[in-house]
């Protein structure tokens, strides 16, 4: 006992964490801030799982309203999500977002002792995914994620877990091609060593045997691992343009031939030692690009937006219907807070839509009858019935995705393959040049051995290597600061810029700081009644308010009455008191109300008090960084909304800055699209679905977020709220990035140039060769970790 | 000297041994996920049974 008293904060939420309201909950000895905390610890208290509280303070997260999960009892339905089935068992895999601690793995992997038919769950924390098997004839999958749902971790089911692809066996593959290199160039390398020491004569006779064995290590290596760039080096010929691959298909072929020819013919070691030596090093460096986020999608599109079933009425009886399946014709039942997945026709109820993630505004818009309504918009009141004029995959919103012209008009070329072109020219200039040389001589051996000598010793590996390495080198730094970039190619993509276009609603301002600002008056009682009667709402705005005013009681409260998506009202300490929308005001106010049509509208025994409104803050260090940017870049902003905020953003940007306002999502796109076609290069930062098509269509589309778990648009880097005042410095190191790897250029030009002495002259050892490759190798490699590290430094990105 | 092409054949056969148990491990699954078991290791026994009587406790002290 005296062990929970330790752990146990009194001023903090046992389950969760949060600061304790002034009247709080308290059961079991606990205190709790809610009746979700309290219900989630009486159903672990139940099951003896009180081990969750143990092992973390406070693990918990506030669970949201009961969700409808009747779309999962379709058989349908069922089986896209699960991912195999046999006659007892089905296992599933869910992408939980709230998985964060210890705590959650051993909750997660202890359902069984909630429900037994449950018989195993897995966690793998980085990805936040948990892997259910269950017998199905006892528990159903709605009952299973119901569980879920019960103890506070809902899984995130969208539309797009239904289409995932499984992108990791690419990288799987990757890895086997690694393994064999590495195992060929370490037994290659053992049978080596006697040839650089020198052999004796009596060692002599197994000069002939180690030859065989390193040709035969060698005949993996390049017909397996390194079969890629042999084909996308025919690709690119057949193309008639010259990639990075181009050289290095050649030179693994030319030392093959020459050790495959020096083996059989018994004429001296071969190349073996460099030949696998360079595909390893090469496929490290492809390892090391591909590496990537695990926790973080950059993919997503409205597919993850979409919830991957809807109710539908059928002879009026509702049945749930997977969004794939809906067809022109149907009849939706929307209830409040879910999203329209169609385009359709209101047909009964009274619309009121949250269309803030299709076009950026703030303002809940009121359909009528007949209207025709977008898909994306989310319903905020009572239950809607709408029909379908078009299916999900046709719809307005979702067209911003199927444009085929994205990106691919303007074809982005990286350092490496646009000089990868003049690097192999040179090369082969030279090559032909000492092997015409030596023809001329009349020596056709040395005309051979300097031919292939030369393409051997000018590898660029180097290029091959130094830009992962920097550009990875530079994405850690980056992700530490809570910049997440999708690869390695879109850093380079993000030191070549010009213009830096702006979203105003939760780009330059926050959702997160909102402040809450009450206009009009209240007296301190009245303010306990207000509170009293918020007290029985879980709607987000009313704990927001909640929280502001902190209440120290709380009245009883009668004839409480809820109207979904309007407001509350109820009898308090013998006032009437309503809270709400406008909209839903009971009483006809007059001209009184103030314009704000917003917030929650205070009205006291039909007396009308005032609103509490949301405001918009600004995020920190926007001027610093507008000053900034504006030296070197052109800056633009577009915005959704209305021009309110136009005086406020004209003091902080250059007067000339161009502002757009009341831009729908296609107009955003376009007007990224005509910045580049007059050859800008453009960054967007936006946050919501509205911006999805400029951010595709950018040449780099940055998604802004306070919270990186949470919905993002496709884009090519994800930016955390409070990390945007370093965007500067962020651009300065991408940069010196690019800055390093044109210097570890030069250097692996100067070590090619002492290797192409001895080449031209038709001399060179297999030794030098592979004593000469691997010092490159090393010098460039921690180059670029020493000067990523010193810029970082510089910039003030590491301490 | 002969015992040495002996020798050599067991070397790339050991080698082999460890490359197949590599991708053995690799297919099973074993480096999919390289963080969660960390964690997990970590859950004893023996805080189970004291929250378990803990919990017991609080029932009782209802």
């Amino acid at each position: 006992m005296s062990n929970s008293t330790v752990t146990h904060q009194s001023s903090v939420c046992y389950h969760c964490g949060d600061k304790l309201p002034a009247v709080k909950l308290n059961y079991d000895e606990k205190d709790f801030c809610c009746v979700g905390c309290q219900s989630v610890y009486q159903i672990l208290a139940e099951n003896n799982m009180c081990n969750y509280y143990a092992y973390n303070d406070a693990p918990g997260q506030r669970i949201k309203d009961e969700g409808h999960f009747e779309y999962l009892d379709e058989p349908s339905i069922i089986t896209q999500l699960i991912n195999y089935k046999d006659k007892e068992n089905s296992m599933v895999t869910f992408y939980v977002p709230a998985i964060h601690c210890s705590s959650c793995i051993w909750l997660l992997e202890h359902l069984y002792k909630i429900n037994p038919s449950i018989f195993s769950s897995r966690i793998d924390f980085l990805k936040k995914e948990v892997t259910i098997s269950y017998k199905h004839e006892r528990v159903s999958l709605r009952q299973v994620v119901e569980v879920l749902n019960q103890i506070g971790y809902e899984p995130l089911i969208s539309l797009q877990d239904v289409v995932k692809e499984k992108g990791n066996s690419v990288n799987k593959q990757l890895i086997w091609k690694i393994a064999i290199a590495g195992f060929c160039m370490g037994n290659v390398m053992l049978f080596s060593f006697p040839e650089y020491f020198g052999l004796s004569a009596l060692e002599k006779e197994f000069q002939y045997l180690f030859a065989w064995l390193n040709l035969a290590f060698c005949i993996p290596v390049t017909f397996y691992c390194s079969k890629e760039y042999f084909t996308s080096a025919i690709a690119s010929l057949k193309q008639k343009h010259i990639n990075l691959d181009t050289p290095l298909a050649l030179i693994i072929a030319v030392l093959f031939v020459r050790t495959a020819i020096s083996t059989i013919f018994n004429t001296g070691p071969g190349f073996g030692d460099t030949l696998t030596g360079l595909v390893f090093l090469l496929l490290m460096g492809k390892w090391v690009k591909q590496r990537t986020y695990h926790h973080i999608s950059f993919d997503r599109d409205y597919r993850s937006y979409f919830p991957i079933a809807i109710t539908s009425l059928k002879d009026n009886r509702e049945k749930p219907v997977a969004i794939s399946e809906i067809a022109v014709g149907d009849r939706l039942l929307i209830r409040n807070g879910e999203l329209v997945p169609a385009d359709s026709i209101l047909m009964k109820g009274d619309a009121w839509l949250d269309m803030s993630f299709v076009t950026g505004e703030a303002e809940p818009q009121q359909k009528v009858l007949g209207e025709i309504v977008y898909a994306g918009g989310r319903q905020m009141g009572e239950a809607i019935e709408l029909e379908v004029i078009k299916p999900a995959s046709q719809s307005y919103l979702t067209g911003l995705w199927n444009k085929e012209f994205y990106k691919t008009d303007f074809k982005k070329r990286n350092f490496n393959d646009s000089i990868a072109k003049y690097f192999s020219m040179g090369v082969f200039l030279i090559a032909f040049a000492a092997a015409a040389y030596w023809l001329w001589m009349d020596d056709g051996t040395k005309a051979w051995s300097a031919f292939t000598a030369v393409v051997i010793v000018a590898c660029p590996c180097v290029l091959a290597l130094s830009t992962p390495f920097t550009l990875s080198a530079i994405l850690s730094v980056f992700d530490k600061k809570g910049f997440y970039v999708k690869n390695t190619d879109a850093v380079e993509q993000l030191a070549d810029l010009d213009t830096v276009v702006f979203d105003k609603t939760g780009t330059l301002t926050s959702t997160q700081n909102s402040e809450i600002r009450f206009t009009g008056e209240l007296t301190t009682n009245e303010r306990l009644l207000v509170a009293s009667l918020l007290y029985n709402s879980s709607h987000p705005l009313s704990r927001q308010v909640l929280k502001v005013i902190n209440p120290s009681k709380i009245y009883a409260i009668t004839n409480y009455n809820e109207v979904v998506g309007k407001g509350i009202m109820g009898q308090v300490d013998g006032c009437m008191v309503y809270a709400g929308s406008m909209r839903g005001l009971p009483f006809e106010v007059g001209s009184v109300i103030s314009k704000e049509n917003g917030g929650v509208h205070i009205m006291i025994d039909g007396m009308y008090k005032g609103c509490f409104s949301v405001e918009q803050r600004w995020r920190d260090g926007i001027a610093p960084l507008i000053n900034h940017l504006n030296e070197a870049y052109d800056l633009k902003v577009l915005s959704g909304d209305t021009n309110k905020d136009e005086q406020l953003l004209k003091a902080v940007f250059k007067p000339t800055t161009v502002m757009l306002f009341n831009q729908s999502p296609h107009q955003k796109l376009e007007a990224i699209k005509n910045l580049q076609i007059s050859k800008k290069k453009v960054m967007m930062l936006g946050d919501g679905l509205n911006d999805a098509g400029a951010l595709k269509q950018a040449d780099f589309g940055v998604a802004i977020t306070d919270n990186i778990n949470n919905f993002t648009p496709g884009c090519d880097a994800i930016l955390s709220g409070n990390s945007l005042s370093l965007l500067p410095k962020f651009i300065q190191l991408s940069k010196d990035g690019l800055k390093t790897i044109k210097i570890s250029f030069a250097i692996a030009t100067f070590y090619n140039l002492i290797g192409i002495y001895y080449a031209v002259q038709g001399t060179l050892y297999p030794l030098v060769a592979a004593v000469l490759m691997p010092i490159s190798t090393i010098t460039i490699i921690s180059f670029t970790s020493l000067a990523t590290r010193y810029f970082a430094k510089r910039n003030k990105l590491t301490p | 000297m002969n015992i040495l092409y002996f020798l050599i054949g067991c070397s790339v056969l050991v080698a082999l041994v460890f490359l197949g148990a590599f991708f053995w491990a690799l297919k099973n699954g074993q480096h999919d996920d390289v963080y969660t078991p960390s964690v997990r290791i970590l859950f004893d026994d023996e805080v189970k049974s004291n929250a378990e009587d803990k919990s017991d406790i609080n029932h009782i002290s209802d």
